[in-house]
């Protein structure tokens, strides 16, 4: 799907411009945009290593674990079908905190984990069992409290206020959340209404 | 209103003080924890190049060929009445489908209009309020191998939609309308 939209973009571009004539145009297009992919990234450093640094003294002193109790309740309620002390429940907890504090890198394998661990609690089955369309659904909302890629491009192009989106962007993301828990829970009793028929 | 100002201003300091003091409690090593973590940050944002830098020419040429403008004139008479600027719609469209894709967007529409104005602010608070659910649906299922993904794709862009018009919404009542 990507390589398709990718391909368009560029080949769309490329004949509107012979179109309309503003081949030089898309001729600098080319290098200023390859030029700001590298500046870009370049901004990404300062606050990567810095919230990374950070998030490391939270992992090591044990606050991430920590954290994670203070969800388990909630993850329960969650994820009925997981026993409170099955490994399951752990990597969900870890890759919710992971994706909370902004370490996707670190949330994917936890993610990855955890849906081991429930497919072996589904006994191997080739479809999706309910809790693993739930974690699924909570890791497409990427619920997190600081966007820091945002903030850095923000930065990089002279924002007054590059963290005033931290509030709002707060607020869309615990409202996507919330929906999926809702809509999650809907389809699911759809789903038993139906093998009821 | 003020709230989420206050919000926005306090969250990171007061979340970098409690793991540092919690840390410090704790006695780790903290600077050389912070700079051993830090590390890892560098190679992120240096292995994002190729992929960021791929789409940022994309989007660029499709802006400069006059494309982009095209199709912004097109959807911009039915979203106007809403209040909704067509300018973030094909960031909402990519959101979804690619991470970077997005990213690409989102930094472009921020250079065309300025981190302050109110498409950047949009753009900022779109970028953040969702993952990329095909993304992960490919990840996570692709990883454990499981074929019938089930609702799992109506739950993941439903949601996404909740979240897209969220972010409009909240972004027109803290920063006043377009």
């Amino acid at each position: 799907m990507i390589n398709l939209i990718w391909m368009a973009m560029l080949i769309i571009g490329i004949v509107v411009a012979a179109v309309n004539g503003r081949m030089s145009e898309v001729n600098a297009a080319i290098f200023e945009s390859a030029e700001d992919g590298v500046g870009i990234c370049f901004g990404l450093i300062s606050i990567l290593v810095f919230w990374l640094g950070i998030m490391k003294i939270a992992e090591k002193s044990g606050l991430l674990a920590k954290l994670s109790q203070l969800f388990k309740p909630l993850m329960t309620w969650l994820f009925p079908d997981v026993p409170k002390d099955h490994p399951a429940m752990g990597y969900i907890l870890s890759n919710t905190i992971a994706n909370l504090f902004g370490l996707g890198n670190a949330a994917t394998p936890m993610g990855i984990k955890a849906m081991e661990q429930l497919k072996k609690l589904n006994r191997d089955r080739p479809e999706a069992s309910r809790s693993m369309i739930t974690l699924l659904a909570l890791n497409t909302t990427g619920l997190t409290l600081v966007p820091t890629t945002v903030i850095a491009i923000r930065m990089k192009y002279g924002s007054q206020a590059p963290t005033e989106i931290v509030g709002t962007t707060l607020i869309a993301t615990t409202c996507a959340t919330i929906a999926a828990i809702i809509i999650d829970r809907f389809f699911y009793y759809r789903r038993v209404r139906k093998g009821k028929k | 209103m003020a709230f989420i100002t206050a919000l926005s201003i306090w969250l990171i300091p007061i979340i970098i003080g409690l793991i540092l003091v919690h840390g410090t409690i704790k006695r780790v090593p903290t600077y050389e924890t912070f700079v051993e973590g830090g590390k890892e940050g560098f190679n992120i944002a240096i292995s994002i190049i190729p992929f960021l830098l791929g789409m940022l020419v994309a989007i660029g040429v499709f802006r400069a060929s006059g494309a982009m403008d095209m199709l912004i004139n097109a959807i911009k008479p039915f979203l106007q009445a809403v209040g909704i600027p067509a300018e973030v719609v094909p960031l909402a469209i990519i959101r979804p489908i690619s991470g970077t894709g997005a990213l690409g967007l989102m930094s472009d529409l921020i250079r065309v209009h300025g981190p302050d104005s109110y498409i950047g602010r949009l753009a900022s608070t779109l970028q953040g309020a969702t993952d990329t659910t095909f993304y992960v649906i490919t990840v996570y299922f692709g990883a454990v191998g499981v074929k019938k993904i089930g609702d799992a794709i109506k739950v993941g862009l439903l949601a996404d939609l909740v979240g897209i018009i969220a972010s409009i919404v909240i972004v027109a009542i803290v920063f006043g309308t377009m």
